[in-house]
């Protein structure tokens, strides 16, 4: 088995090819183990037989394990199905389903991921989704979206309902057929790459690009000074403020209570104004390119910041106090939605999700980048599993990453003569597999890069954390009541077009 | 007549002042207090558009809704200022009146075909039957207390001025708040600012309502306010007082009214749904204590 450690490339040939047998036991026996979870498994057209790659995320010993199978184009285009035994790896059976026609073998739920331009079975129509459906007299069905009532993004939400209460909800994507993995390697330039990137979902830009750059330096063997790492783990951290703060607001929002929403949302504004500051673009857009950058951190930036915190600060534990303790809030909140431990740990599900019902799971503890080995972080976790304990996980990591982000500018000093421009033209090595993790504020962001014989993209794998978590917001609506799902539904905030790449 | 023009000035305000404290505690930029006003001037220009679903029921219930509720106010006397209307036992006339609105507007909403309408509809239909027993333990008290069953009489022969009567007054008026509230789909029971059809109450059946018909719903919400409001009133007042100190106490008690439903919705956060029924159950609760009250003060329970 080969290991490899977080944004490092290896030669694809190294990756040993396992017979499919064996590939199925060793992938039984390694995921048996709670530690260790798959971030990607996808397959890609190499010539003309398929080849699979699965990376499985070891948190024990802080390494990435490679393994991979082949299928040829001659061989019967079916597999025995690993979701049986690891519900957790549906969701990419289901995509390379898709994308390839590949038949796995009692599949449970081998429904399309996201109907891509590009997908095996263009016949199969997104209007011809196979929906879950119970027969009875006693229920009835609601149908919400695709056009969402809060022109957020479009999603097919199909309720069995008995009465107000909600016996299965089944959630359908995949309305925006956007082709991003294949733009990626139709486009050459990586400052094009870069842009692209950090489009991949609109409230993960650092997430996104940082996975992104990460990888393109990885296969490009090029160092990337401690100071460059750290801004970027700053953007990192203060991207996840302004968002869980956003949210924070929005659950208020869906709570009816206007007052809460309001100051959060102010707050937040205070947190994007200063990454707008700082690079031009609230979202953090232009800040994260490839082994440099335009806008470097200076000490001006530090001051402002710190005095930005000091008053964020001040005013969030301020509402923070009255929020979390306000009776209505609570009542409205707890007991809501539960996913317990088990059912967290057999969806497979990542970040804030996973850390919200007791487990833990954080790229920046289990498989830290320069940053965080420097400046180590704690990750949280509350048990309960409800709308409230992801509501208070959302203010906890708040404070977290506040304390860190102090920690980093009260124990390093920025030196603009430490940066560099990017560079855009970087030869990228042949014939290798690079594999980039990062937490952003949803959770893991996963991407694999696999590169041709003469350097060129031959592959490109994007994973957004909501691919596995939407299955969580699923379970958490049985036996909840209808009117329940919007809070539920926004205190996950999951990503569409994560989902709809 | 004085307390029919009382009331429809009133409810002309009500919803903008609402909005005002609303806007005021949440630290936003305040709208003008005649701003839903101008809105209604603005739907009532419009044209309404009919979904070729629905049927007649769908275009005449606006319509009867807002003659019911203002058939109701013709039955509300303020302090000395009698009622257009007044018969023995009115306030039983006067509760199914609104009920027959809401009875129109719950089946418009299911005429529309539409299953977020429907989900709404028989929420409201729900509330409306639980908070009945509410308002009528409570008129039924008050008539006991002062042994006369029109609206005019009752509240003209009301005068809470002895020890037991104040727990009268005081549970009566917070019941009646909160009556107002259900039946007006506030807080904390409907959200009337959410955007969110799923836990949505009375504004998701109105959502296929349009123009000119959706004005004349919010101008029966207007009304329903300001009838409550002016329930609330008879409660203070004094019929001993001149005519002028009760007008200004009843525009006063007025504002504080919708002051007080600004206040109430914009610090906390909504009831869960399923806790709903709970909530309003309560109201009946405290309606009979003011009944329990009413029995010891007419002398029918004698406490030793």
């Amino acid at each position: 088995m080969l290991r490899i450690k977080n944004s490092q490339s290896v030669d694809i040939n190294k990756i040993k090819i396992l017979k499919y047998p064996e590939f199925f036991d060793i992938v039984l026996q390694l995921l048996s183990d709670k530690q260790r979870h798959c971030t990607s498994y996808f397959a890609y057209k190499k010539h003309t037989d398929l080849h699979f790659i699965m990376a499985i995320a070891d948190d024990k010993e802080h390494d990435i394990i490679l393994l991979s199978h082949l299928l040829k184009a001659d061989e019967k285009q079916e597999l025995a199905s690993l979701t049986k035994q690891i519900l957790a790896l549906h969701i990419f059976e289901r995509e390379i389903h898709e994308n390839f026609g590949i038949e796995f073998k009692n599949h449970p739920w081998q429904k399309p991921v996201r109907f891509a331009h590009n997908r095996a079975n263009t016949k199969m129509q997104i209007n011809d989704y196979p929906f879950y459906s119970i027969k009875s007299e006693e229920l009835h069905e609601v149908g919400v979206g695709p056009i969402h009532a809060g022109i957020i993004e479009p999603g097919h939400f199909r309720f069995i309902c008995n009465g107000e209460n909600v016996l299965h909800l089944e959630i359908q994507l995949g309305w925006q057929h956007r082709g991003v993995e294949q733009l990626f390697i139709n486009k050459k330039n990586n400052l094009q790459r870069s842009l692209l990137s950090e489009n991949i979902a609109g409230d993960t830009v650092i997430g996104h690009s940082l996975a992104f750059v990460r990888n393109i330096e990885a296969l490009s063997d090029v160092s990337v000074p401690e100071q460059l790492e750290i801004e970027r783990s700053l953007a990192l951290e203060l991207e996840r403020i302004a968002i869980h703060t956003g949210d924070i607001g929005a659950l208020c929002v869906d709570a009816a209570y206007h007052l809460g929403a309001n100051v959060f949302g102010i707050l937040r504004t205070g947190i994007i104004n200063f990454t707008q500051a700082w690079c031009g673009n609230r979202f953090g857009k232009s800040l994260i390119r490839p082994a440099g950058s335009y806008l470097p951190f200076t000490e001006e930036l530090k001051t402002e910041l710190l005095s930005v915190l000091t008053k964020f600060e001040k005013q969030f534990e301020e509402m923070a106090d009255l929020t979390y303790r306000l009776p209505s809030i609570q009542n409205r909140f707890d007991y809501v939605g539960t996913v317990t431990q088990k059912q967290a740990e057999l969806l497979g599900t990542v970040g804030l999700s996973a850390r919200m019902s007791g487990i833990e799971r954080d790229v920046r503890v289990s498989h830290p980048n320069i940053a965080f080995q420097k400046f180590p972080i704690e990750s949280i976790c509350v048990k309960k599993g409800d709308v409230f304990a992801r509501f208070l996980l959302k203010k906890k990591e708040i404070r977290k990453s506040i304390a860190w982000i102090r920690n980093v500018l009260a124990n390093y000093n920025f030196d603009i003569q430490n940066s560099k421009s990017p560079q855009y033209n970087l030869q990228l090595k042949p014939n290798s597999f690079a594999i980039s993790l990062n937490e952003a504020w949803r959770g893991e962001v996963c991407h694999c890069a696999i590169t041709d014989s003469s350097g060129n993209l031959l592959h490109y794998k994007i994973k957004d954390p909501s691919m596995h978590n939407w299955k969580a917001l699923e379970l958490s609506l049985r036996n909840v009541e209808i009117s329940d799902f919007p809070i539920n539904n926004k205190s996950y905030n999951l990503s569409y077009c994560g989902n709809d790449l | 007549m004085i307390s029919l023009i009382l009331i429809f000035i009133s409810a002309l305000f009500f919803v903008g002042i609402i909005t005002k404290v609303k806007a005021k505690i949440a630290a936003r930029k305040m709208p003008s207090v005649f701003q839903p006003v101008y809105d209604v001037l603005r739907l009532l220009k419009k044209a309404s558009i009919y979904s070729p679903t629905t049927s007649i029921i769908f275009r005449i219930a606006p319509l009867i809704y807002l003659s019911t509720v203002l058939m109701a106010t013709l039955f509300i006397p303020i302090g000395t200022n009698k009622a257009i209307l007044s018969f023995e036992g009115d306030f039983v006339f006067f509760a199914y009146l609104l009920a027959i609105g809401k009875f129109m507007m719950i089946i418009a909403a299911m005429d529309t075909g539409s299953g977020f309408e429907g989900m709404g509809a028989n929420r409201e239909a729900l509330y409306s039957m639980l908070v009945e027993p509410a308002f009528f333990i409570l008129a039924g008290s008050v008539a006991l207390f002062t042994d006369n069953i029109s609206f005019n009489d009752l509240f003209l022969n009301l005068h809470i001025d002895s020890n037991l009567s104040y727990i009268i007054g005081i549970a009566a008026i917070y019941v009646l708040i909160y009556i107002a509230m259900v039946e007006n789909s506030r807080m904390p029971v409907d959200d009337p600012k959410t955007h969110l059809e799923l836990t949505m109450v009375h504004e998701v059946m109105v959502l296929d309502n349009s123009g000119f018909d959706l004005a004349l719903i919010h101008i029966a919400t207007w009304l329903k306010f300001s009838i409550y409001g002016s329930l609330i009133t008879n409660f203070i007042i004094n019929a001993t007082w001149t005519w002028y100190w009760q007008i200004i106490y009843f525009l006063g008690i007025q504002a504080i009214f919708a002051i007080i439903i600004g206040g109430l919705e914009a610090f906390r956060a909504r009831n869960k749904m399923e806790k709903n029924p709970q909530w309003i159950i309560m109201l009946s609760a405290i309606s009979v204590v003011v009944f329990l009250t009413a029995l010891i003060i007419t002398q029918k329970i004698i406490l030793n």
